[in-house]
């Protein structure tokens, strides 16, 4: 290409990269530091501080972790910590580890079953958010869900899932709605792998399991770690189990999510709001680059190895 | 040229058959066609919009929480068979054209304040919009609202309407001697209870009265007797009831041991024998001796669970507001009960012995009240102002008692038939309390809803959901402004 038909794409390039790239800075870029920059502000939208925010410093971030109020019920502490226990068990255990087990089980089935069971498992990942929440609230409901009808039905006695088990059930429902995801991930991944790997290793007699954790986990590194930070952050940052148990009863169900929605949107408090969503970003910081550092060090291991 | 051009390129099928030899006729001919549908569309808006200038009335919007056929269904048809059609002819007689248009708002009274919050914020909303009074100091220190006089000018002093508004009843939309909207109804709250079920355990039936909370507790005891697997007694605790939490459970409670919110010197109690008492109440009630359900308390539904619990007998005491009885189980309300009158006695909420209540009362009730404020947006202020006097004028006033009868705060529109408001109002009006007119107050409330969440939820003892309470307090209104009073040694739990 001559010097000069370079230089009128690379401008016909950024001219057609400009609006996209003032979208992104108007709604992506310039919001990320301006939150950063409300975090160290008393900024709210009712009382004397709306008219006249002032910069107080790290007042924000030092209010979310005094000891005094800390581990109080609904308080910053518990609800970090129900969001950790959130993310592994209904994330981690539940999306990845079921989506990695879907997709290692649909590759035995026949075309037929595996597009059945492909369907039924999307179905839960492209419904709306509030259709999903309230079909969930009406299976579970004590009085009249579905659920306890059908206990009853069998002799078995209601349970009262929402107010006795409510992280019980954002997990299952967080788990149950989104496993889809990482469940194509590992099946596009799976089919990456060479057939005659496994048919090797079928010869020799390898079983399933042998099969899985020799062969398989150590060619799709790449997409579990792809998969495990993009479930980490949609996890730490999902509303949805709101339309279930509002954040309760008693705060048992208040993950980070709604403890700013709280915060940020019913005290209307913006600038503790803004610090949260800070912490949340940084812990989903720490996250990913714990799992990239993970992966790093296993292919290491793997160049010593070979 | 505009005239030639439209119609030839409209009609001319046959010059696109010719196109080859057409195409530079074509092109210029294009060219002179969007020139001329550029000049016929901009003569088009300009003639459209000094009509619309011209022709369209001035129109006023209103916000109300009231829905026809839901919330408040009586609300929003006085207003749109009385308001909006009396107001529009009045204007007319004047000589304006005028229209009116109402925004139904269906949610929570607290999702309705958040709206209101956003759209003031940003220049939107309604020019009148209805609100509740204590959310005034909030919305006032955040620019949100101005007062009267200042969006609407002199004349909304001079209205002649202030005079039959009582002094108690302005308090509620006053805020630094500063009037920033006309009330229009006040309520009171009281205990309702089932008299079927009364009989059936052998309690006075038409006339149970209450002296202290012990007796509550024993008419209580003795309907979970007669009927073990019932909660029989529900008083608001909890996050999920909300405002109705801090009022019809908390502030009846410590109205009746003498205490405020606040000591004479305005510092917000966070400790005291008083508190203490009405932790352990709750506690007796929803732990100790299960006399009310802690389920339906912690329901995110739960105050419509506490109405249909109500209504279909399966509780018998309920300490409510006024309006519960004339507009939820009214036989046309949400929760109706056929025989209301006849079912449903009320008594008033008794101090925590007889004397113990503030200024030394044997009885408490609490109030607040609706409102309607102005948008300090509106762009047609005067307008707005001339629709609410109207609406809050003696008259229009008239005509929604008869949609609905309730407790007017002017003093010339009484309810015209109901028994019940004239004398509920009557008892206890004298005896009301009201909540500070503070722009702490909402999020004291929400920590008031906490604390009493964690003793009917078994997580905490009342002294330490107190403790809690009393450093989140620090955190929300600074350690200088909060008191803490001496507990009397080892009572409580």
């Amino acid at each position: 290409m001559s010097s000069r038909g370079a230089k009128v794409s690379s401008r016909t390039g950024v001219a057609f990269m400009t609006p996209a790239a003032l979208l992104i800075g108007l709604f992506v870029v310039f919001p990320f530091f301006w939150i950063i920059a409300v975090s160290f502000s008393n900024r709210s939208l009712l009382g004397a501080n709306a008219l006249h925010p002032q910069f107080v410093g790290l007042k924000n971030y030092l209010d979310l972790f005094d000891p005094a109020t800390f581990w109080g019920q609904g308080g910053f502490g518990p609800s970090l910590w129900l969001t950790i226990q959130f993310v592994v068990f209904s994330a981690l255990c539940g999306q990845v580890l079921l989506g990695l087990v879907l997709a290692w089980i649909s590759r035995e089935l026949s075309p037929r079953a595996k597009s059945l069971l492909h369907g039924i498992v999307m179905l839960a990942w492209i419904l709306p958010d509030v259709v999903v929440g309230f079909a969930w609230f009406a299976y579970l409901d004590r009085d009249a869900g579905t659920l306890n009808q059908l206990l009853r039905g069998l002799n078995f006695p209601a349970a009262d899932f929402l107010i006795e088990h409510p992280f019980l059930t954002i997990c299952m429902f967080n788990a149950w709605r989104g496993a889809a995801f990482s469940m194509m991930l590992f099946d596009a991944a799976l089919q990456s792998i060479p057939p005659s790997y496994l048919e090797t290793a079928d010869v020799v007699g390898a079983s399933s399991w042998q099969k899985l954790r020799d062969i398989v986990l150590p060619l799709i590194r790449g997409h579990i770690v792809t998969d495990l930070i993009l479930i980490t952050m949609w996890t730490f940052n999902v509303f949805t189990p709101f339309l279930l148990t509002a954040g309760g009863p008693s705060f048992e169900s208040d993950i980070l999510p709604i403890y700013t929605y709280r915060i940020a949107f019913k005290s209307f408090e913006f600038g503790k709001g803004a610090a949260i969503g800070v912490i949340v970003m940084l812990i989903n910081l720490a996250f990913s680059l714990a799992y990239l550092r993970l992966a790093q060090r296993g292919l290491r291991k793997k160049g010593k190895a070979a | 040229m505009l005239k030639l051009d439209v119609p030839e390129f409209c009609l001319a099928q046959e010059y696109r058959i010719a196109m080859p030899a057409m195409l530079h006729i074509r092109l210029t001919r294009r060219a002179s066609f969007v020139r001329g549908c550029a000049r016929a569309m901009a003569l088009l808006f300009g003639v459209a919009a000094w009509a619309m200038v011209r022709a369209a009335p001035t129109e006023v919007s209103i916000a109300c929480r009231c829905v026809e056929g839901g919330v408040n269904g009586s609300e929003a048809r006085w207003l749109k068979q009385v308001v909006i059609p009396g107001y529009v002819a009045v204007a007319k007689a004047q000589g304006r054209d005028v229209a009116v248009k109402l925004r139904e708002f269906a949610g929570s009274a607290e999702q309705m304040s958040q709206q209101l919050a956003l759209d003031f914020a940003t220049g939107q909303g309604a020019d009148l919009a209805e609100f509740d009074g204590f959310q005034i100091p909030g919305f006032v220190d955040a620019g949100l609202l101005k007062p009267l006089d200042e969006v609407a000018g002199p004349e909304a002093d001079a209205w002649d309407g202030w005079t039959h508004i009582p002094d108690s009843a302005q308090a509620l939309v006053r805020f630094r001697d500063k009037r920033y909207g006309v009330p229009e109804q006040t309520d009171v709250r009281m205990i309702f209870y089932r008299r079927d079920l009364f009989r059936a355990a052998g309690l006075d039936a038409d006339q149970w009265r209450p002296r202290s909370w012990n007796d509550i507790l024993e008419a209580a005891r003795k309907l979970k007797q007669k009927e073990p697997a019932s909660f029989p007694l529900q008083i608001n605790a909890g996050v999920a009831m909300g405002e109705a939490t801090t009022m019809q459970g908390w502030l009846m409670l410590l109205a009746g041991t003498g205490e405020e919110l606040r000591d004479a010197q305005g510092r917000w109690i966070v400790q005291s024998p008083g508190m203490l008492a009405a932790l352990d109440f709750y506690k007796v009630v929803y732990i100790g001796e299960k006399l009310g359900e802690a389920r339906t308390q912690r329901l995110v539904s739960g105050r419509n669970r506490s109405f249909t619990d109500f209504q279909h007998g399966k509780s018998a005491i309920l300490v409510e507001s006024n309006w519960f009885y004339y507009a939820a189980i009214d036989p046309q309300g949400d929760f109706p009960i056929a025989d209301r009158d006849a079912l449903v006695g009320w008594t008033k909420m008794p101090a925590r012995t007889p004397g113990s209540a503030v200024r030394g009362q044997d009885f408490v009730s609490v109030s607040g009240g609706n409102s309607f404020v102005l948008n300090p947006h509106s762009r047609q202020p005067r307008e707005a102002w001339s629709l609410l006097a109207f609406m809050n004028s003696a008259p229009t006033l008239r005509r929604y008692q008869e949609f609905n009868e309730h407790l007017c705060v002017r003093d010339d529109v009484l309810p015209p038939h109901s028994q019940f408001l004239r004398e509920s109002g009557r008892e206890l009006l004298p005896l009301t309390t009201i909540r500070p007119i503070d722009a702490d107050y909402e999020k004291v409330s929400a920590e008031i809803q906490r604390m009493t969440e964690s003793v009917i939820a078994g997580k905490l003892s009342p002294r330490a959901a107190m403790a809690e309470y009393a450093a989140a307090m620090k955190q929300i209104v600074g350690a200088d402004r909060v008191v803490a009073l001496d507990l009397p040694q080892g009572s409580g739990s």
